[in-house]
This record gives C-alpha cells, structure tokens and sequence, in this order.
C-alpha cells in the first residue's frame, strides 16, 4: 500500500493505481472524459486534471494517466485545477457545441460563456471509439489520423474497413453523439429532424454504415438538408 | 600514410552544400590536378565549419587562411595564386562589416574569436566520413579510457562531477539520469540518441552529426557501459540526409575497427547501434513519443512517470540524450570532470552550441561558454544588425521559447535565467529580429508551426494552439478586440498548466512573452489598427510619394497583380483596392518613391 495526502487527508492506495481510482475510492468526484473503465488510459481531455506537489514546484497533472507514489501531495479541487478544467470544457464545447455531456459539464462548473467560435464539429478527439474498438472489440477498424490542427478520426484511407463489423461500440462510448440522438434542436418542440435525414456516411462510402436495424432512424447522423 | 604540404579544407556541412561546395571540390581536385599538384595538395571535405552566411567556405591549412563566398570561376586563380605561387588571394577573404580590410587567419575572425570549441572541437578539421582522422584528433581514446580502466559507477560519478546538464532543452542532469538507469535491474538497457531536431532555424544537432559523428557514438559506447546496455539507437529525422549517411558510415567503420559491436577493443564489452529515421514529426523530440515512434507507434508523448530510465523503449529502462550531450561525453572523460567543472556558470557548466539565424550579419553556428551574456553572442560573435537596423527581440529555444528585449541583452545565457526570463534554452536556436519585425506577427508565426505540429492528443494543446492562433491571426488582420489580450493570456496559461508534454507546456511561450516585454505592439493593432513594423498585409498600404516618382514604371512592371496605373515620366498610382500588398513595387523602385503607410489604413478605403 502506497500512503500519500490528498486534499489535506492521508490516504493509501495499492501500488500500481492511479491518482483517479484513489479519489474515486475516496469519494471525491473529478470529471473525467475520455477516461473509461475497461479501457487503457489515454490522458487527453485533461478534465481530470489536479494539482501535486507544492508551492513552486507543484503542477498540474491528468489524475488518470498519474500513478500513486507516495508522499504525493494532491488538490484535487485547487483554483488553478478549475481554471483548467474550465478552459478545457469551454474549447470542447466550442469544437461539439451538440454535446450534452459536455453541455452538462458546464453547468456543473459554472462555464457560462464560449468565447471561441464554435466550429460545427461533433467530435472532441477523445479517443474513446478508438481504444473500444481496439481493446474491446478487437478490430482497430478506427484510428487517429495527422495531428495538430488537422487530427480526425476515421478508417485507414478514409475507406470501408474490412474490419469493421458495425458493432457500433464506437458509438455507444462517444460522449458527443448522445444529444445527437434527439435530434439537432431538441429543445424545441417540434424537431421534424428525421424529415431532414442525411445520414453522414453516405458521404464517405457507398454503403450505409449503420449499426440500427433501421438505417438512420435514431437519429445520430442527422444532418441539416443543405437545400 | 602520405604527406601533404597543404590540405584545403572545404566545407560540407550542408549549408554550404546547397551554395555548392561539393563543385567547389571537385573543381579544385580537377585544377591542382591540371597543375600538377596533386602530390603536395590534398582537398578534404569537412563537417559544418560554422559560419553558414559565408558559404562555401575553403580553410588552407597550415596556413589557417580562411576563404569564403567562393565561386567556381575562383578556383583557378585560388589555385594558381595560393598553391603555386603562394599568394594569399585578399579577395577571397572575409571582410568584416564596416572595415576595408580583409582579415586573412580563420582565428582572427571576430565570429571565430569568442567561440570555444568542445563538442565542434573537429568541426571544419577533419572529415567526418574517416575514422583514421577522428582517431587522429584522439578520437576514441575516452572510450578505451572508459572501457578499460573505470567501472560503470566511476563513469557514472565523473560526469555528475561534470556538472553535465541535458543538452535538449530541459537540462535535466546526464550523470543522475544515467545513474537512476544504472540502478534499475531489469535487462535490456537501452540507449537513445535524440537527434529530431525541428526548431525552425535550428541545425545543431545536424551539424554535429555531419561534422563529427564519431564524437556521438563515442559517447553513446561510453553511456552504455555506464548503464550496462547493450544496444542503442540513433533516431534521426528523415530530412537529414547528410547526417544519416555520415552517422552510417560511422558505424560502418567504428564496427569494422572492432570499437563496435561484439567484444569492443577486446574488452568483453558488447554494444551496437542502430539508425532510426525520423518520419517528420516535430514532436517526436519529445522523450516518449520518441520511444513510441522507434517502437513503431505513432509519435504520441505519454504520461511521465514513469520515466524512460525506469521504463522506456519496450518497458525496458532507457536513457535518451541528446546529440549534443553525447558528443560532450567523450571530452569529459578524456579531459577530466575538473577541467568540464571549470567552463561556465555555477549551475550550467559547459559550453552550448546556437545557431544562430534571423537578421544577424554572422549567421551561423556558434559554441560558446555557458554564462555568456546575449549581447557578446548578438554583437560580438554574430557581428551585430546588418543595414545599421536596431536590434528588437531575440527568440530563444525554438518555437515554444519566448522572445526576450533589447533591455534583457545583458541577461547571461544558462538555464535558470533564461527559463525566468520566460524563454527557455530549448536545443539552442536564435532568432535575431531587427525593428522591421513585427512580434504579433511572429507570434502568429511560431502558433502556426505549433498548430500544426502537436500530436493532437491534448485538448489543452491541440485546441489551445488553434484558438491562440486564431485570435493572434484576428489581430493582425485588425480584428482584434480589447478582450483578446486576456483571453490570450488565459489560454496562454491553461495550455502551458494543462497540457502533459514539454511541447504543450511551453506552447503558451511565444504569446506569454511577447505580450510581457511588447505588449505595446498588440495594443497598437488593436486599439490603432496600425502595425508599428509595418508588416502586416491588413494594416499597411503602398503608396506613391508624388515628390519622388520619376515615372520611371519600374514598380509598375514588378507588380504581379497589374494594379499600378500611370505612364512613362508621369507620377503612378496605386490602385488600393486591387493591391495584394505583396511589397514588390518598394523593393523595385529605386527613388524610395514607395512607402507604406501604416496609420489607419483601414479606414481610407
């Protein structure tokens, strides 16, 4: 057992845990995104982040990717910890304004204004649909693809992977595609979304790409009708 | 082995490559042949000599002439003159700025002068593709040294003696990195050399390599036996041509002589080395995403800890340096950790090579003592401004460094002052930027670079980039707003607290610093939507100074958009609605008839 303070009290974890599960086990909530059970860390969103270490010394670190060792010391709910997670949430929300776990996210910590311009995207590089195909559904049908400013997710070459067996894992992790499913204006009453159905990966393949027993139906590729 | 009474030593790092020193060569071999001197005269090619602005450069030795800026069409005369008739050729030679008189002797030159030579000790001497040279200037004696006569803790402890600090940019120290490997027991060891350099303007490590890569795989032989590897890898980035095929027939030879490989120098030591090529990525100078991309992986940096000397490449303990700081290795073991002790400050030792680009008059690379001030690099080595300009900024430590003033000039160059100062040491690029720079615009410049180049794993990174990139880019096109300063700075520090590697952490750097020391400039394209330097497209217009047109239609043929109107002898207008501000019609005029106007430029159209 490894014993280290976190937020003032002492607290021991088992060698080898993170700085998450330790909270976790503590019952101290830190929001986590691109963080899975079942899957390998990744450490990208830094929603997780918290403080070590201290006075000038001290930094920021993702809590999922940052292994317990002992005489740690971590904030799990500094200023500067909210600052970022603040930061964070207002430059996810302005790439996936349609999110709802990130709309969520928001509220909960008091992000009130995006001063970015919102990009019409609806992914956040999170990673998740990547890991879950490889890990859990063992096809690696997705992948990353660039980096910087031009990374995206999508299949080798951008075409139909053979690989894939629609299993629609992908989609069922994705924090982004959940509102989606209730149409692009769900908060008004009347959505008529499915009237304006255009399912996405008939842009990219050939094929409908679609996991639902009833192409489209759910609602998740929905686009506006560019008429 | 033959003798020579003169060896022409032609430059072949691969700046003056590109100028053609490799024609240069062969039009030398061909003339001393044609005069019948091939017996007395050898021409050898060396590593990088250091002065790039001068290229191609030809040293004569014994004599320690120094030409430079050498044509083909010199070659004759050289040869003629110099070799036969033993006339130096002034006209050949370097002539400093502001003087008349060339100065003859390599080691008179002020750009040589301040400089002292440790890792580059064989830089512009020897040729880097022969092994026997190296030896020459002994080469590999640290290695026997080490090899045969000390542990691996005696290692271990002369270079923490040393005071040796990690030459990549950090500076974390050599000996306790190579010590915390040293002490871990899982087997295989690892050993890297970190040799993707992709600061723009910065070609150290390049140079290094092409000029001695001998000296860096001494090094690496002797941080093997420190740490007990037993393999090592020299990852270098792909669009280093010169330097993979120089490091390769290093090895080729270091094997072929038994100081690689298998039982080396009959010791019962066994090590070898691999080259990796780098796919072009900037961030896979960082540690862990390095090791990703020798394992194959994508160049995606990782949580540390843990850290690659506990775990690194395949799970194993690994020790990463840098090029330079290998090539350093082999001097303190000869020369002793006393002697390394003795140069530089009380916690930076050493020297540190820079290169040294931008609007300098010596263009180059540099390797001077730690603790020297930026002014004696500026003015003393670089040779000042050229065209009498002001200096404005110096921007240290490659795109995700800081760009410090003119009233920071005195400021000594070691890690902690330059870190307090906001820059950082980074692998040790200089840009230089005279008054006619505009700082947002290089701030633009380096977010750019850095938009483009992060792995994209980090929210903080990737979209911090882009949203700092996208305001500074407002900014310079007169979008801006009062807000965006605070924005900026906001992002600024977020992305620097949040982000997990070293590329993230210092990405803020370039907008931190220039809002710090030239906070002025920003508000003056925001408030004024003027651009003080005069170099952003938006908020500049050409006009014709009616005073001094001669109608001479110079400006109005060098303009590629057709956009100049008026006839021969006639004053010429400039159609600003047309105009792409591309500044051709300036440089073609030769009446300074053509100004830009910087002052609410926006409004008069």
């Amino acid at each position: 057992m490894i014993t280290f303070r976190m937020n003032g009290l002492e607290v021991q974890a088992e060698e080898g845990s993170t700085i998450l599960d330790t909270a976790k086990f503590y019952g101290l909530a830190i929001p986590t995104l691109c963080h899975h059970e079942g899957l390998t860390e990744f450490g990208g969103c830094r929603l997780c982040v918290v403080e070590i270490g201290e006075g000038l010394r001290s930094k920021l670190v993702s809590s999922c990717t940052y292994p317990v060792e002992p005489g740690l010391v971590v904030r799990t709910d500094s200023a500067r910890v909210w600052k970022s997670r603040r930061m964070m949430i207002e430059l996810m929300l302005a790439m996936a304004p349609g999110s709802k776990v990130l709309q969520d996210l928001a509220s909960k910590y008091g992000v009130t204004k995006v001063r970015f311009a919102p990009r019409d995207g609806q992914c956040v590089l999170c990673g998740l649909c990547t890991r879950i195909c490889a890990e859990q559904m063992d096809a690696q049908a997705i992948g990353f693809q660039q980096r910087g400013h031009k990374r995206k997710i999508s299949t080798p070459f951008d075409m139909r992977s053979e690989v894939c067996r629609l299993c629609g894992a992908c989609m069922y992790v994705c924090p982004a595609c959940q509102l989606r499913c209730q149409g692009p204006r769900a908060e008004t009453a009347l959505c008529n979304a499915c009237l304006a159905m255009a399912p996405s990966c008939l842009e990219h393949y050939d094929d409908l790409q679609c996991w639902m027993y009833d192409a489209g139906r759910c609602g998740t590729c929905v686009q506006d009708k560019k008429s | 082995m033959k003798q020579y009474r003169t060896h022409l030593l032609v430059c072949a790092g691969t700046g003056c490559v590109s100028c053609g020193s490799f024609k240069i060569k062969e039009a030398l071999e061909k003339e001393i042949k044609a005069k019948g001197l091939d017996r007395e005269v050898q021409v050898v090619a060396t590593g990088c000599n250091g002065f790039c602005e001068r290229g191609p450069i030809v040293m004569v030795q014994p004599d320690g002439i120094f030409y430079q800026l050498l044509k083909i069409e010199d070659v004759p005369h050289l040869v003629e003159e110099h070799l036969l008739k033993g006339r130096p050729v002034k006209k050949l030679m370097y002539v400093p700025p502001a003087e008349k008189q060339p100065v003859p002797k390599m080691k008179d030159i002020e750009f040589f002068k301040h400089q002292r030579l440790i890792v580059l000790r064989n830089r512009g001497r020897i040729d880097p593709e022969k092994i026997e040279e190296y030896i020459a200037f002994d080469g590999y004696e640290a290695m026997g040294k080490a090899l045969s006569g000390m542990t691996p803790a005696e290692i271990v402890d002369e270079i923490t003696f040393a005071g040796l600090r990690g030459r990549g940019g950090a500076g974390f120290p050599t000996g306790k990195k190579w010590a915390i490997c040293a002490a871990e027991k899982a087997t295989p060891k690892y050993l890297i050399c970190n040799g993707d350099e992709g600061d723009p303007g910065a070609f150290m490590d390049r140079s290094v390599l092409e000029a001695d890569p001998h000296a860096v795989l001494e090094g690496m032989v002797i941080g093997a036996k420190a740490i007990g590897a037993s393999k090592g890898f020299v990852y270098i980035r792909h669009e280093y041509p010169l330097a993979l095929k120089r490091m390769e027939i290093a090895i080729g030879q270091a094997r072929d002589n038994g100081l690689l490989g298998e039982d080396i120098l009959g010791t019962g030591f066994d090590f070898d080395l691999e080259i990796v090529q780098g796919a072009g990525a900037f961030v896979s100078g960082e540690e862990t995403a390095l090791i990703a991309s020798v394992e194959g992986r994508i160049a995606m940096p990782r949580q540390r800890p843990p850290y690659p000397a506990h775990k690194g490449l395949w799970g194993k303990p690994t020790v990463i340096n840098n090029v330079e700081t290998w090539a350093t290795v082999p001097n303190i073991i000869r020369r002793g950790s006393d002697w390394f002790q003795g140069l530089g400050t009380d916690t930076s030792k050493g020297t540190k090579i820079f290169s040294l680009v931008g609007k300098i008059a010596n263009t180059g690379l540099v390797e001077v003592p730690m603790g020297i001030t930026l002014r004696e690099i500026v003015y003393g080595v670089g040779g000042g401004i050229p065209d009498k300009r002001d200096f404005k900024a110096i921007q240290i430590g490659g795109p995700s460094g800081g760009c410090l003033p003119a009233k920071l000039l005195d400021l000594p160059v070691d890690y902690e002052s330059l870190t307090a100062a906001g820059a950082m040491m980074g692998s040790g690029g200089m840009i230089v930027m005279d008054d006619k720079t505009c700082m947002v615009d290089v701030a633009k410049y380096f977010l750019n670079f850095l938009q483009d180049e992060s792995c994209g794993k980090c929210v903080s990174c990737r979209e911090g980039t882009q949203r700092m990139y996208e305001i500074v880019k407002g900014i310079t096109e007169g979008k801006g707003k009062e807000s965006d300063l605070d924005l900026l700075e906001e992002v600024a520090n977020v992305c620097k607290d949040a982000s997990m590697c070293a590329l993230g952490q210092t990405a803020g750097n370039p907008i931190l610093t220039t809002l710090r020391y030239f906070r002025h400039e920003y508000e003056a394209h925001i408030l004024d939507k003027r651009c003080p330097a005069g170099v952003c497209k938006a908020l500049i217009r050409y006009v014709v100074l009616a005073e001094k047109c001669t109608g001479c239609q110079s400006c109005k043929k060098a303009c590629p958009n057709d956009c100049i109107k008026g006839t021969l002898k006639d004053i010429h207008l400039i159609d600003q609605i047309r105009c792409i501000k591309c500044g051709a019609c300036k440089e073609a005029c030769k009446f300074e008839a053509i100004e830009e106007q910087r002052e609410e430029a926006i409004q008069i159209i």
